[in-house]
């Protein structure tokens, strides 16, 4: 009898099942490869490609909030640009009253202008997330339509009242001494402040995957994109964590705006609006609410912008957007789709 | 009744705001002489049919798409290239509007290929980058558009302020091209808001709505919603690209800041929405609220700023320059509590 016993049986995946779930990690390299062969000369080529990480780690922190608030409530805000700017405009305060710290030629002092700069600037963005989440998504929640349109008019607003706030100029502001100029490696220059842009950037997917990968929160956030009515039904009151996750992801916009900020060195109220047309391209490419598609489709973009910026500057955007056309013709729902089971 | 397609106003103050509009821009240049109120109501006009053209998309559809400006711009480009290769005659201002009305809509059709399968949401961040990607795309072809700069073109001699129909005044008014230019725009935008409005109120009109209401039954009954949701775009491109060749007749300069930018769009959707989505009328008095507010709420907000002149942050708040912070809040309260605009308020709906 025991030798009739069904055993359960776990089908191991076939090698073209294998690399087809893995396909889109092999993205990167290929497009870096693509691009030495068509820029020719290593060292250019170098200093396109750090040009085109920082960037994509600049996008991919604006894009990731926007990316799991998506995933966790089906709430697509518009009026993220706004946050971006609004970010932008209060680091840029902060760097502005501690003048001193930013010429002082040591990195100490820069880096802690730096990233108090960065801290004010998420305190401002979180809070602003809090008001903007319970006054402009909250009451329109689940009805599309109307949640684009309304973040729409958050936008307008939100750009009105920066206008209000920090008058209607542009704000130019030089990068803090240490930030300044590049480092020369293998006879290519790579300015320093991308070098901190990639650190923060990696930092920042690596603390992410392993707040959603290993704490309760997470674990929460993560069921809560694949089955939101089974958690609440478990008695988690979804709506509190989404918000918690709005006010992040506002704040995290608030961190782009300020990287991006100081990369321009010139803020703009519309500065926000214009990057956000790459964050969205970053969305849809990774496949809405994953983060490791984000973090792939914002690399890809950063990097495909310079290189064809350098190659033919006329198509830097318009690229991406037949980007985003070869991947949707490949993969629909974007590289990791987000499975849900409702 | 049957030029309005049986849809009336229904409604006695919108039938008489309406008439009132009607009758302004018929009139408008022996009532309001002057250049810039002559622009202004041609301004009206066109954009009567620009954002009649949108609420086709949006109220009727239910479909949110941020390219309306490109297909406007598309429209416009096509009339200026088209008078600038070909010179001023009127075979170019017919080829060229011929042509972007066209492209406009293989555009559109292509676009909806690609994306109205997916969600809402995508559809709209798509066509947001795909309308930044154009517009960026034409500043920089300078040598075939112009760039920043735009497009300068003469038109017909017998459009322009240099021609005299008749030698007399008529009531303090010259009768000169561009007046002939004037109603040229007014009997077309006229033409084409009434094709909207038969269309809207055809059984293919009934389907959208149908489609906007509840997607999944209307394919359930047998509608195929993809089939019914490209043919609205494509519809509403070209009337788009139709009112943008009349702009470039009007203005007789193309360029991205007056046809293709996104604070046209932004304007657009407010006038949707504040004037009522879902009704073609919503678009009529959106627009006229819209743009006579952009001349005149920011005097209203001058006298205020200077009656306030004392307080610091309220001073700012109510400068002229911020009568988009009202608008855009006007905007917000009317999705909140009055879904069907102004023209749904009249209409007690």
């Amino acid at each position: 009898m025991s030798n009739n016993l069904f055993k359960p049986r776990i089908e191991r995946p076939s090698l073209s099942q294998v690399i087809d779930a893995k396909a889109p990690l092999f993205l990167v390299p290929v497009l870096m490869l693509t691009g030495l062969l068509a820029i020719g000369s290593g060292s250019t080529w170098l200093t396109l490609t750090a040009a085109g990480f920082a960037m994509g780690m600049m996008i991919f922190i604006m894009a990731s909030g926007l990316t799991v608030i998506f995933g966790l409530m089906d709430v697509i805000n518009f009026g993220h640009g706004a946050f971006i700017s609004l970010g932008a405009f209060a680091g840029f305060t902060i760097l502005g009253l501690l003048g001193s710290w930013i010429e002082n030629p040591g990195i100490t002092m820069n880096l802690g202008a730096v990233f108090l700069a960065i801290a004010f600037a998420m305190l401002v963005t979180g809070l602003a997330g809090y008001g903007f989440e319970r006054l402009i998504v909250k009451p329109v929640y689940g009805q599309h339509l109307k949640q684009i349109l309304v973040t729409m008019g958050g936008l307008i607003v939100t750009q009105q009242l920066i206008y209000v706030i920090w008058g209607p100029d542009e704000v130019v502001l030089v990068r803090p001494t240490a930030f300044q100029g590049s480092f020369v490696v293998l006879g290519a220059a790579v300015e320093k402040y991308r070098v901190l842009a990639i650190a923060i950037g990696l930092a920042l997917f690596v603390a992410m995957r392993l707040v959603l990968n290993r704490t309760r929160i997470g674990l929460l956030v993560r069921a809560g994109v694949q089955n939101g009515e089974m958690v609440e039904a478990l008695g988690y009151q979804l709506r509190k964590l989404f918000l918690t996750v709005f006010m992040v992801g506002c704040a995290l916009a608030g961190l782009g705006g300020v990287m991006w900020g100081m990369y321009q060195e010139t803020i703009t109220v519309h500065m926000g609006a214009g990057v956000m047309i790459s964050v969205f391209i970053v969305v849809i490419i990774g496949g809405p609410g994953s983060i490791e598609g984000c973090f792939i489709g914002a690399m890809l973009v950063g990097l495909l912008t310079n290189y064809t910026g350098f190659l033919i500057p006329k198509l830097a955007l318009v690229s991406t957007i037949l980007l985003m056309g070869a991947v949707l013709m490949w993969r629909p729902q974007g590289l990791y789709p987000v499975v849900k089971t409702h | 009744m049957k030029l309005l397609s049986g849809d009336r106003p229904r409604s006695k103050t919108l039938s008489a705001v309406l008439l009132l509009i009607l009758f302004g821009l018929l009139f408008a240049p022996f009532l309001f002489p002057g250049t810039r109120s002559l622009d202004t109501a041609a301004r009206i006009c066109i954009f009567i049919v620009l954002v009649a053209s949108y609420d086709l998309l949006l109220g009727y559809t239910g479909v949110v798409s941020f390219a309306h400006t490109m297909f406007f711009g598309i429209g416009a480009y096509g009339t200026a290239l088209a008078l600038v290769n070909m010179g001023p005659s009127y075979s170019a201002i017919v080829v060229g509007t011929v042509c972007g009305a066209l492209f406009a809509g293989a555009l559109a059709f292509v676009i909806a290929l690609f994306s109205l399968r997916v969600r809402a949401i995508f559809f709209a961040m798509m066509t947001l980058a795909v309308a930044s990607a154009f517009m960026v795309l034409v500043s920089q072809l300078s040598g075939f558009t112009g760039g920043e700069d735009g497009l300068s073109y003469r038109i017909p001699r017998e459009m322009t302020p240099g021609f005299r129909l008749v030698k007399e005044k008529l009531s303090g008014v010259r009768l000169n091209g561009k007046l002939i230019t004037y109603y040229v725009v007014f009997f077309s935008s006229l033409g084409l808001f009434l094709i909207l409005l038969r269309m809207v109120n055809s059984p293919f009109g009934c389907v959208l709505q149908a489609i906007r209401e509840n997607a999944f039954r209307a394919e359930a009954i047998g509608y195929k919603v993809v089939r019914y949701r490209s043919a609205a775009s494509i519809l509403s491109a070209v009337m788009a690209a139709l009112a943008g060749s009349l702009m470039a007749l009007w203005l007789r300069y193309t360029g991205p800041a007056t046809t293709l930018s996104m604070d046209i769009m932004v304007d657009i959707l407010l006038m949707v929405v504040i004037g009522g989505m879902g009704s073609m009328y919503g678009a009529v008095i959106g627009t006229v609220l819209f743009l006579l507010t952009q001349s005149y709420l920011q005097n209203l907000l001058g006298l205020l700023q200077e009656s306030l002149g004392s307080l610091p942050i309220v001073s700012e708040v109510v400068s002229p320059e911020r009568w988009l912070l009202w608008l855009g809040m006007l905007f917000i309260c009317s999705i909140y509590w009055f879904p069907k605009g102004i023209v749904g308020r009249l209409r007690g709906t």
